[in-house]
């Protein structure tokens, strides 16, 4: 099973930056009157951020890093590893945590990759930056995550437009010689591949003609190749069982008591699969904040810009439980006691 | 668990419908208000209510509530 165990890592702080445009669901002139509520009221989300076409995933990440870099007394030179969790890099090629090093003005001894995830990312990232700083000479991490989703979506796609938003977030983490424990949960299933996938553009399909093409499916759903495709019963059903079965294993594993935990942070995906996870836990409303009604499903940046909703962090020492679950299929459940974290920031992009 | 009671907690769970309109072989599909997210709203409720997972497959097949009820039982 995939658990990894750290000792003395903190979060110092969690910022996030979406861009200006404000997208509204309730204008969204593929449905009608009625259907636009009900998709408001169960998915939970009203408006998102969409980023302009010239605006990549990079470019939101590095200035929340750079508001990180103005609230807290890190030097750049001193950062040791910087991970780039995305699924929108900027080129192929080269990786886009190494162009964000040079950006960032941060040393060339630094240690900079990209991950290749979703949903899951946040998690993972932590997981990794936690262990590196833990088995190396490593001292201080910047974990960046998040997509610029809303280019892969089709309008004429019901299934996906109206969901997804735009976000790039910064973590600033560091190994200290305190007690606190943090504990991860990683899985993964491949055989879910086709729940949500763009098919072109890889090296499987490349980019051709015909990735251009538009295609008609069922419900009058339309999109070509490089569109991303989501099966929304299948997400549903793996997220509302495979989840929480996961979490309550992992919380057992660990002898902790879902009554300890301070707040739970999930990915937002939509309200009625988020709500359904929340209730089979049996966790009480007041401690799962959402940023899904102003901001939408923001894939790898859900979890810090949810985090940076829930004012009580920046003053209070807490067990936070996260959960990442999409695309892959990849989950991961993170428990990790933090001190207050006093700079949770969200800003609108500055070039929009 | 009997289709009664399935029937009251769909009613209760799907603000368009009025108490009492549902009967065992209401066809879900033709009515008005059936959307995919309305699906996923009848898949949460059978998920929390009766702990059984409907596939997007059985779903498929699903025509009338005596079909769900049926599907519950037989996965229960």
């Amino acid at each position: 099973m995939g658990f990894i165990d750290v000792e003395g890592i903190q979060i110092k702080g969690v910022s996030t930056v979406v861009p200006k445009q404000v997208v509204y669901n309730k204008n969204y002139e593929l449905l009608t009157l009625s259907e636009r509520e009900m998709l408001i009221k169960t998915t939970g989300i009203k408006q998102r951020r969409v980023a302009n076409k010239s605006t990549t995933t990079s470019d939101l990440a590095i200035e929340a890093a750079n508001h990180l870099f103005d609230k807290i007394d890190w030097i750049r030179t001193e950062i040791d590893l910087l991970v780039f969790v995305t699924q929108s890099r900027d080129y192929y090629l080269p990786s886009t945590a190494v162009i964000s090093q040079h950006k960032l003005g941060l040393s060339t001894s630094c240690i900079a990759f990209d991950i290749g995830l979703g949903c899951s990312g946040y998690v993972y990232g932590l997981s990794i930056i936690a262990s590196m700083l833990k088995s190396g000479n490593l001292k201080k991490a910047i974990l960046l995550a998040g997509d610029v989703s809303t280019i892969s979506c089709n309008y004429n796609d019901k299934s996906a437009y109206p969901l997804f938003g735009d976000a790039g977030s910064a973590t600033f983490i560091e190994k200290t010689n305190k007690k606190n424990k943090w504990s991860f949960d990683l899985n993964s299933d491949g055989s879910g591949e086709d729940a949500i996938k763009i098919t072109d553009g890889g090296t499987r399909n490349l980019p051709s003609e015909d990735s251009f093409i538009l295609k008609q499916f069922e419900g009058g759903i339309q999109r070509n190749g490089f569109n991303l495709a989501l099966n929304g019963i299948d997400i549903f059903n793996f997220s509302v069982t495979t989840v929480p079965k996961s979490i309550k294993n992992f919380l057992t594993i660990k002898a902790t008591d879902i009554d300890s935990i301070d707040y739970f942070v999930m990915h937002q995906a939509n309200l009625i699969m988020n709500e359904t996870i929340r209730k089979k836990l049996k966790l009480e409303p007041e401690k799962v904040p959402y940023s899904l009604a102003e901001y939408g499903n923001t894939s790898s940046a859900s979890i810090p810009l949810t985090m940076a909703l829930v004012e009580s962090l920046k003053t209070n020492t807490v067990k936070l439980l996260l959960s990442g679950f999409g695309v892959g299929l990849s989950w991961g459940n993170a428990l990790l006691e933090n001190d207050a974290i006093p700079h949770l920031l969200i800003n609108d992009y500055s070039h929009d | 668990m009997n289709i009664q009671e399935l029937i009251e907690k769909l009613e209760e769970e799907i603000e368009e419908v009025e108490k009492g309109t549902l009967t065992p072989s209401t066809n879900i599909r033709n009515i008005d208000w059936w959307s995919s997210m309305h699906a996923l709203v009848i898949i949460a409720l059978v998920d929390i209510e009766y702990n059984v997972q409907v596939s997007g497959k059985d779903l498929k097949e699903i025509q009338t509530i005596q079909d769900l009820y049926d599907l519950i039982v037989k996965k229960s």
